[in-house]
């Protein structure tokens, strides 16, 4: 493990942030438009959502720099920018952390399916590589891939953050198979936990998929199969549909009574996906001050 | 036509070499093309579509498969083609305005290909007007793809302004239910590529009897 994480884990549960995309929606950005461009173009934005995190108690936030890559720049021409709004990612972020919270540099998958052929795999090191190099130039502390689905695909990512020297948290979607306990790819927690410590993850995780309650049978097993931290961002429930619109119906206090039971299931690193908001982070800090005081 | 049980294998295990070998034995052997399809290649990707729906196979493996069906097509679509064989129906597809996502709309595509349709791609963020486009140039049924709460929406806005033409709205998706699909007054609904097939037949009154 990096010795910066095991010190970090001295004061472990560190709390995280919650979603980033709804709140750029609720500022008004439309639907389908690239998050990441607001970097450069509404630093703003940016600014004020990852300083309401850290106003909400979290002590570890990430960057808005998700599909900051090269693949996915490129579906809105913006490939040539991609060093710049994964750096000013980087540096808005670090800015609201100040020196005590931690910046996690938030990395995606690419869309790319390396079983398909769709790329090499020098394709997708390259790709990584150049998002990470920019985000370590705007001085994150470690890097999170989230959102993953293929194995294959954070190995690469693991081999990369290694080499930029950051520690590096990798956290998959179990959403798929009978029990939801499968990546879309059919990857079970054990396989995943197995092969990322192999690969040297510094920190596993899962996020997204489905609401805290789902999150429960997976920490154990996500632990005990790794030994390593573990970094768990349920949504807020799961969506309902009202009037054509999403709706995530959990309140703050319920989530963050669930996350109490998920620091005690094993997660070190605590926040939310989809659907959280600033409310459910400050609820959550509350909620775990009193039950660690 | 008995089942050419290699072909089948092939396709299922997607092997796309020995599909193209087996596809192109049979070709240069004189064999009814429409009959092998019915008979090895459309069931092999039911059978594995059916196994996706029974979480049996997830989609690494549905890819593959929809992979070596893809190679076996286009040695046949040239054949059927020169024949002057009419497809089942015209229909196309895509995913909605602000979503890029396209791996369930492929899966879905080439299942359509597969049971014998004449499928119109029309790719991802697609806006009204490229459906429009499509049910213009022939499409009977427009199905709409969405990955994301946030973009699933403007599956409202295809079927407004598609509601006044022949074509049948149908919708599907992770988070798309069919409740939404009947808020929303689409068509039809498939849970996955599997049931979206089965949804446009029934809907365009193609369903064997």
């Amino acid at each position: 493990m990096h010795p910066n994480v095991a010190t970090w884990l001295t004061t472990a549960p560190i709390l995280l942030d919650g979603a980033w995309g709804t709140e750029f929606q609720a500022r008004g950005l439309p639907p389908g438009a690239c998050p990441d461009a607001l970097n450069l173009e509404r630093p703003d934005w940016v600014a004020a959502v990852a300083g309401a995190y850290i106003a909400a108690g979290a002590r570890a936030i990430l960057t808005n720099t998700f599909g900051a890559n090269r693949f996915m720049l490129a579906r809105h021409d913006l490939t040539d920018r991609l060093a710049e709004i994964n750096r000013r990612g980087a540096e808005i972020s670090r800015a609201a952390a100040g020196p005590e919270a931690l910046v996690f540099g938030s990395v995606g998958p690419t869309g790319q399916m390396l079983l398909m052929g769709d790329v090499t795999e020098a394709e997708i090191e390259a790709a990584f590589t150049e998002q990470i190099e920019a985000l370590a130039a705007g001085g994150v502390d470690a890097i999170a891939f989230e959102t993953m689905a293929d194995l294959d695909e954070v190995k690469i990512a693991l081999t990369v953050a290694r080499r930029a020297g950051l520690p590096a948290m990798a956290s998959l979607v179990y959403d798929s198979g009978p029990d939801h306990d499968r990546t879309m790819m059919g990857i079970t927690p054990e396989q995943a936990a197995e092969t990322l410590a192999e690969a040297g993850a510094d920190i596993i995780g899962s996020n997204c998929g489905h609401g805290s309650e789902g999150f429960v049978p997976l920490a154990p097993r996500l632990k005990a199969a790794s030994g390593l931290p573990l970094w768990l961002k349920p949504n807020a429930g799961l969506p309902e549909m009202q009037a054509g619109r999403a709706v995530y119906r959990q309140t703050p206090a319920d989530f963050a009574q669930d996350a109490l039971a998920l620091v005690a299931a094993g997660a070190d690193f605590i926040g939310g996906c989809c659907g959280t908001t600033p409310e459910f982070i400050r609820a959550t800090a509350a909620t775990l001050a009193t039950a660690h005081k | 036509m008995a089942r050419n049980e290699a072909l089948f294998e092939a396709i299922c295990k997607g092997k796309r070499n020995d599909v193209t070998a087996l596809v192109q034995g049979e070709i240069d052997a004189g064999t009814d093309i429409i009959a092998l399809m019915n008979s090895s290649m459309i069931p092999a990707m039911r059978d594995m579509g059916e196994r996706f729906s029974r979480n049996e196979v997830y989609v690494p493996e549905m890819l593959i498969a929809a992979r070596a069906m893809q190679a076996g097509l286009n040695l046949i679509e040239p054949i059927l083609a020169d024949k002057g064989h009419k497809a089942k129906a015209k229909v196309c597809i895509g995913t909605v305005k602000g979503d890029l996502h396209d791996i369930g709309k492929n899966l879905v595509a080439i299942m359509l290909k597969g049971a014998g349709f004449d499928v119109i791609d029309c790719g991802v963020d697609c806006d009204t007007a490229k459906f429009e486009q499509a049910v213009q140039d022939g499409a009977q049924a427009v199905l709409c793809s969405a990955l994301l709460t946030t973009t699933m929406p403007y599956m409202k806005e295809v079927v407004a302004k598609l509601k006044d033409s022949s074509a049948k709205i149908i919708i599907g998706g992770a988070p798309v239910t069919r409740q939404y699909a009947e808020e929303i007054g689409a068509d039809g609904y498939g849970a996955d590529a599997f049931e979206g097939v089965t949804e446009v037949e029934r809907l365009l009154g193609l369903t064997a009897a």
